[in-house]
């Protein structure tokens, strides 16, 4: 299982989804339309890292976040 | 690591620390930024969300930097006007790369932390999305 966290304005609980990669993972979160249009202009970290790519493996335990465009300060 | 303070920062408790802890460090300038919250659009504060593993996280680079020692608070939650919800300080040899280093270091704050503002208005909290930044590769969920 993946901990999918969504992070700031998206106002989502984490969610533990059983996928193995990022691909599988668009799949399933873009059937949710709300959460659709914040994917156009999130990031995706996986382990607190941000990804460049959806080839990306994921294990059992992974943390992946969703995040919305930043603006601190 | 990043302090983080539920509402206000206290800044002159916070940046009396900082100078007591680096003053005989070999450090010639202290350069602190205060950011206090403006009352634009009629806000009566700013909230803040900060998702702290990936904060601390990019903070990181900027804290082993080999010739500048750089200290951050930032909040969470509410932060009302007039009140300061971002406090860092650069410390090196001279001002000069200070200078640099504090104007390079909130460029980088404000492009790549995570962190999330809203403004708080009639009791109401609303994301700043006009204000807030892409991070990159954003989108790599988007559908085709």
């Amino acid at each position: 299982m993946v901990r999918v966290e969504f992070l700031g304005p998206i106002g989502k609980e984490p969610m533990e989804i059983d996928v193995k990669t990022l691909k599988e993972l668009k799949e399933i979160l873009n059937k949710d339309e709300n959460l659709k249009e914040w994917l156009k202009n999130s990031a995706v970290a996986v382990n607190e890292k941000i990804v460049s790519s959806l080839d990306v493996k994921l294990k059992d335990g992974d943390r992946v976040a969703i995040l919305p465009p930043v603006c601190g300060g | 690591m990043v302090e983080v303070f539920k509402g206000g920062i206290p800044v002159i408790d916070t940046l009396q620390r900082w100078y007591e802890e680096f003053k005989l460090e070999g450090y010639g300038a202290m350069i602190p930024f205060i950011g206090i919250v403006r009352p634009d659009n009629k806000i009566d504060g700013l909230s803040f969300d900060l998702y702290l593993p990936m904060l601390n996280e990019w903070f990181k680079k900027w804290e082993n930097l080999p010739d500048a020692k750089i200290m951050m608070a930032h909040s969470f939650g509410d932060v009302m006007v007039g009140e300061t919800s971002f406090l860092c300080a650069v410390f090196t040899k001279h001002r000069r790369e200070g200078f640099k280093y504090l104007e390079e270091f909130v460029e980088d704050f404000k492009a790549n932390a995570p962190i999330w503002k809203y403004d708080l208005i009639n009791g109401k909290r609303i994301f700043a999305k006009d204000r807030a930044k892409e991070l990159k590769n954003a989108g790599i969920l988007k559908e085709e």
